[in-house]
């Protein structure tokens, strides 16, 4: 009964089904089943080792994929090591016309491409049409940029090479975009691992590089499940591993590749707020709820999913947003007229399933539109789940803190703009955030103080290939997009090639009574103290550690720090936080008083460089005047190393906000003690990190006049604080700490090693030097963005205006 | 196996009004606006975001589209909404008579028989016309219920006296008008001068009488979806049966986002007030893609009641034919040509 007359009385819409015959067609003439592609040939699935791809809205079996082996992603190893060379000895241009030949491909092939990640995945073809193929195609046209000026833009980098690649099954070919364009483009090969649930566009882009001419091996895929993804994070042969996925398994790949040299970058969950404030434009913002967390069913980890809207107005705007609800349409992916598609896979269905159960029954309120009955009713096949708002939801409810990557959102009510970035940031993840206010000083107010990499004003989920995009916290470090992005996929030249350090002398724990020749009747006993919140500090456990001249005898002591001496000093630097307030040219002052008051002294640090290393006066007199000249470096950029504004769309400008992490632990080298403390210490405080850091455990007595001259010099208390003791004992609780923001260790190879897997707890990012050289005198490699880039961490905030 | 949804109302408290049999498509359904006083705080702080509204505009438009039988039947819908309109300082009477009887048959017999609405009474929602031209048009349209509307109060501009602009409303009523779409002085939005705009409007709805009174705001003009929200809300607190978006003279006709705004503020408009105020865009809809798109926001946007003539039309004149060959083509699969339809 669909003649005109009834539809007149309706208004229905009516099915609007997109023609999936050929990529329907593609499978079948695949017989249904595919291999990985290596070194440029796809492979046949061998008997016993594949799994089941199916179609998310009907259960229907798609195709048959091969699961790689540890063999398997040998090979592809292999392939990917073999081009390699050739690859990276490519002129920019050259790569730029292959990266330009796979953007153009893809526009093509964009329909076929969008209806099979449809199929494969679930989700709308509207939103595979609209966003995920365009925005693929875009950042290959992006990265062909990049690849033509990567020398010009980063000198003295090269390809980080050889790279494993594991992308999640939200945004299959786009995730495959956001790690192969960058990838290629910096001059790296790859070897990618496509979720398990959602292979086929990979496969499909694997078929367009071959087309596109894209040279064998360049590109390699190995499909398969966790296990497969081990493989890839195992194996040696990568020195670059990239990943999106949960922070659960995040956590995993971090341990794994610990100490391995490995870079690694990590998108991981998130539990994003989306802010409405009463000077909000209520409608929009309600659209921007829809576009959160009805977009990809929720299936997006960026997806603002903890919903807070100002109390006086939180009636009217649930009302408003249930209304809307009522109006979403959810039904077969390949129908046009759908909002909402199906969730994965029948787990992911479970998975959601299980946690609005939960929270039920933690008594929050549950609303779903009135069609949703249907939906239960109906014997429908697929994996759906409607659009769900659940109110009266408290903080403490696993509805406010876990992921649960579905078509869920949980709402929160705030008094105040302060309460707001109290519960914005009551989380452990920290991806993205929404902000809604017409008041453009309580956007930008809350854009500032929001713990997150991404950060939309008056929108939401909204990507481009030159912005940036990452987390803070728990939700991963690493960016993907812009210039930034690129940056992940590089390494400075000079460490390809750098020296093991010599192993350092055995530190002496325990103090040896009886040996010592402190006792100087004629002189007074001058203690060096640690450093906490500006003040002198006793250790906390009351053992103190004997300190060697360069001749093996005793010159002094030094406090043995402990657990709770980087407890304290970590509370210390954390009240400090006026530091990251200032303004960059407040630092440099401050620096320059530094650096002027260290001048003043510097006989005395001479004197005890000499002592401790025996160093020649002469030489000493350099490390404190190269130590001097490296502080008004970092002054000089201090307020200079600016953030960046791009432009990704008209109306739209996109701020590449370069925030201090806050809290940073450092491990400070042995070599070079004074120099080298100032060289890791000074940009991190220059950029507005607080810093606890433990100074060579052999030569810590510059560290000890180091704080007289942070004291003369206007430092506010808690900027710096110093911990002495055993390298590895401090680096650990640091690393393990969940309020120290980064850690920086500068020790030997088992130190990094530790420090990487400790660093995994609260997924800080690290910055080690595997037990490697590095020429604290050389501007190149002591000095410079390369430190800056690690002081800050990269906050895009999409700024829409107009009127 | 698509999900069908089911039809949901889209504000707290509609289901109470509860949707009734339709019976003439002409009729008004609703009672009439009958405005209230002006209540600033119901707008006045009231700021939109433009970026968000564009994308909310963009959007509508694809993530709902009409195929086939579904697609004829809106279009059917389309004509019923039009507002059959010529506005042209060589428009005489001829030319309005030949538009009224494409108002009575908008379309080609067969057409409609191939759609199965052989006997179903399909004409356009009114005849738009110039105070002088109403007589004309009323007598070209005897026997059939299609109402004649007729712009008024110094059309387009709206800049001569007042006395002036409410004796033509009471001219064209007097002429047999059933509709007036009257302009409002953009002056007194630019301004912010609400309670002027108020009281002129609300005379402007006594002069009418029983004629519905639509309230043309010349979007085009007010610039800002802050002053088109605002404006919106003043009209029908003054009494607006409708408000429609441009004479068709201004610089920017009808388009989407300023739509949205309007449809928008008569959303909240019922909220306060329980009051239906019906939405009519005018001036740039010429495709049939056009008619879908905005019968798709009222439709995204409102309850399923504002898809009907009594409370929306589309001001309207090229439109009809490109809607004719759009159903041609619906029905026999060939792309049809404009000389195959009755011109209007």
């Amino acid at each position: 009964m669909n003649d005109t007359n009834d539809i007149l009385n309706t208004m229905e819409y009516g099915p609007a089904v997109e023609d999936a015959s050929e990529a329907l067609q593609w499978l079948s003439d695949h017989k249904g089943t595919f291999g990985h592609l290596i070194g440029g040939k796809f492979t046949e699935p061998k008997e016993g080792s594949t799994f089941k791809v199916s179609n998310p809205a009907n259960g229907e079996k798609l195709a048959i994929i091969a699961k790689g082996s540890k063999a398997d992603v040998d090979l592809a190893a292999k392939a990917a090591t073999k081009a390699a060379t050739s690859w990276a000895a490519l002129s920019g241009n050259q790569r730029a016309r292959h990266l330009y030949a796979l953007a153009r491909q893809v526009q093509k092939h964009a329909r076929f491409l969008a209806v099979l990640e449809t199929l494969d995945n679930g989700k709308t073809i509207r939103e595979t049409r609209d966003i995920d193929i365009p925005l693929v195609a875009r950042h290959f046209y992006h990265h062909a940029g990049w690849a033509e000026l990567v020398e010009e833009e980063f000198p003295g980098h090269v390809p980080a090479g050889v790279c494993g690649l594991i992308i999640p099954w939200n945004f299959p070919l786009l995730m495959l975009s956001w790690k192969v364009a960058p990838a290629l483009a910096a001059g790296c090969t790859v070897v990618l691992k496509p979720a398990e649930h959602t292979p086929l566009t990979a496969i499909a882009f694997g078929e367009i590089c071959k087309q596109a001419g894209l040279p064998d091996g360049v590109f390699n895929i190995v499909n398969g499940d966790g296990e497969t993804g081990r493989h890839v994070v195992d194996h040696p042969a990568f020195n670059k591993i990239a990943f999106t996925g949960s922070t659960e398994v995040g956590r995993i790949i971090r341990k794994a590749t610990a100490g391995t040299g490995k870079k690694l970058s990590l998108e991981l969950g998130g539990k994003s707020p989306f802010i409405v404030y009463e000077s909000a434009d209520l409608d929009s913002a309600v659209e921007g709820v829809v576009d959160a967390i009805w977009f990809n069913q929720g299936e997006v980890c960026c997806a603002g999913s903890r919903l807070l809207v100002q109390e006086g107005i939180a009636e009217r705007f649930y009302d408003k947003l249930k209304a809307r609800m009522e109006k979403l349409r959810l039904g077969n992916p390949l129908d046009k007229t759908m909002d909402m598609g199906a969730v994965v896979a029948p787990v992911q269905l479970e998975n959601i399933t299980k946690c609005v159960a939960s929270g039920v029954s933690e008594g929050a309120t549950l609303w779903q539109p009135e069609w949703a009955k249907a939906l239960y009713e109906s014997n429908i096949k697929g994996s759906f789940y409607p659009p769900t708002l659940f109110t009266d939801v408290e903080s403490s409810s696993n509805l406010a803190q876990e992921e649960i990557f579905g078509p869920v959102i949980s709402a929160m009510t705030f008094r105040t703009p302060d309460e707001a970035m109290a519960l914005a940031n009551n989380t452990r993840y920290g991806l993205a955030a929404s902000i809604w206010s017409q008041n453009l000083d309580v956007a930008f107010d809350a854009a500032r103080r929001v713990k997150a990499g991404i950060v939309w004003i008056n929108s939401t989920n909204l990507f481009d290939a030159s912005v940036g995009f990452g987390g803070y916290k728990e939700s991963g470090y690493g960016r993907e997009g812009g210039r930034e992005g690129m940056a992940e996929y590089l390494v400075p030249e000079w460490q390809k090639s750098a020296a093991k350090l010599p192993k350092p002398d055995d530190f002496a724990e325990a103090h040896p009574v009886g040996t010592s020749t402190l006792a100087k009747p004629d002189q007074l006993d001058r203690t060096m103290k640690m450093y906490v919140g500006g003040k002198q500090a006793r250790p906390d456990g009351g053992y103190s550690y004997p300190i060697y001249d360069y001749k093996g005898n005793i010159v002094s002591e030094a406090g043995l720090g402990s657990r709770k001496d980087i407890r304290n000093a970590v509370e210390a630097a954390r009240k400090a936080d006026g530091w990251s307030g200032m303004t960059g040219h407040q630092r440099a002052q401050v620096l320059y008083f530094m650096a002027e008051n260290l001048e003043a002294r510097a006989g005395d640090f001479a004197e005890v460089l000499s002592q401790s290393s025996g160093l020649s006066t002469t030489k000493a007199m350099k490390e404190v005047s190269a130590s001097i000249a490296r502080i008004m470096y970092y002054a000089a950029w201090a307020d200079k190393y600016d953030s960046e504004v791009r432009a990704p769309a008209a109306n739209m400008l996109a701020l590449a906000l370069k925030e201090p992490y806050e809290v940073i632990g450092i491990s400070c080298p042995d070599e070079a003690p004074l120099l080298a403390m100032i060289s890791t210490v000074i940009p991190a405080i220059a950029m507005g990190n607080r810093v606890v850091i433990s100074p060579s455990p052999l030569q810590p007595l510059v560290a000890g006049l180091f704080y007289q001259v942070l004291d003369t010099s206007d430092v506010p208390g808690g900027v710096i604080n110093i911990i002495t003791g055993k390298r590895d004992t401090l680096a650990e609780t640091m690393a393990a700490h969940d309020d120290i923001n980064a850690m920086w260790y500068f020790g030997d190879q088992q130190g990094s090693t530790m420090v990487e897997q400790k660093s995994s707890g609260s997924l800080k990012p690290t910055w080690v030097n595997y037990g490697k050289a590095r020429d604290w005198y050389d501007a190149k490699q002591g000095q410079g963005k390369e430190f800056l880039f690690k002081a800050v961490q990269i906050k895009s905030i999409w700024t829409p205006f107009g009127v | 196996m698509s999900i069908v949804e089911t039809s949901a109302t889209p504000i707290k408290g509609l289901q109470a009004a509860g949707t009734k049999e339709l019976v003439r498509l002409d009729s008004h359904e609703h009672e009439r606006n009958p405005g209230g006083p002006l209540k600033l705080e119901l707008f006045e702080n009231m700021s939109i975001n433009l970026s968000a509204v564009k994308r909310r505009a963009s959007t509508l438009a694809t993530r709902r589209t009409v195929k086939k039988q579904w697609q004829a039947a809106w279009l059917i819908r389309a004509i019923e909404c039009i507002d059959l309109t010529t506005l042209a300082g060589d428009d005489t009477p001829g030319r309005v008579r030949r538009l009224c009887a494409k108002a009575r048959r908008p379309l080609r017999d067969d057409i409609k028989s191939a759609l199965g609405l052989g006997d179903y009474d399909l004409h356009t929602g009114a005849v738009c016309v110039y105070p002088t031209m109403v007589a004309t048009a009323v007598k070209a349209l005897s026997g059939t219920n299609i109402p004649v509307a007729s712009v008024a109060t110094g059309f387009p501009a709206g800049l001569t006296p007042l006395p002036q602009r409410l004796a033509e409303i009471r001219f064209a009523v007097g002429e047999g008008a059933r509709e007036i779409d009257i302009v409002i002085s953009r002056a007194q939005v630019l301004t912010g001068n609400w309670q002027a705009m108020y009281d002129e409007i609300s005379q402007m709805r006594e002069a009418c009488g029983d004629a519905h009174m639509k309230t043309i705001l010349a979007t085009g003009d007010l610039k800002t979806l802050s002053n088109v929200y605002k404006a919106s809300m003043v009209a029908m607190m003054a009494g607006a049966d409708f408000i429609k978006t441009s004479t068709g003279m201004e610089g920017v006709n009808a388009t989407l986002p300023v739509s949205l705004i309007m449809v928008r503020a008569l959303r909240d408009y019922f909220e306060h007030t329980s009051y239906h105020v019906g939405f009519k865009p005018a001036g740039g809809l010429k495709t049939t893609k056009d008619a879908l798109s905005w019968l798709i926001l009222m439709k995204e946007e409102l309850a399923g009641e504002w898809l009907k003539p009594d409370l929306f039309r589309i001001g309207a004149s090229s439109l009809l034919g490109d809607i004719e060959r759009q159903l041609e083509h619906n029905i026999t699969g060939r792309y049809s040509a404009a000389h195959r339809h009755a011109l209007a």
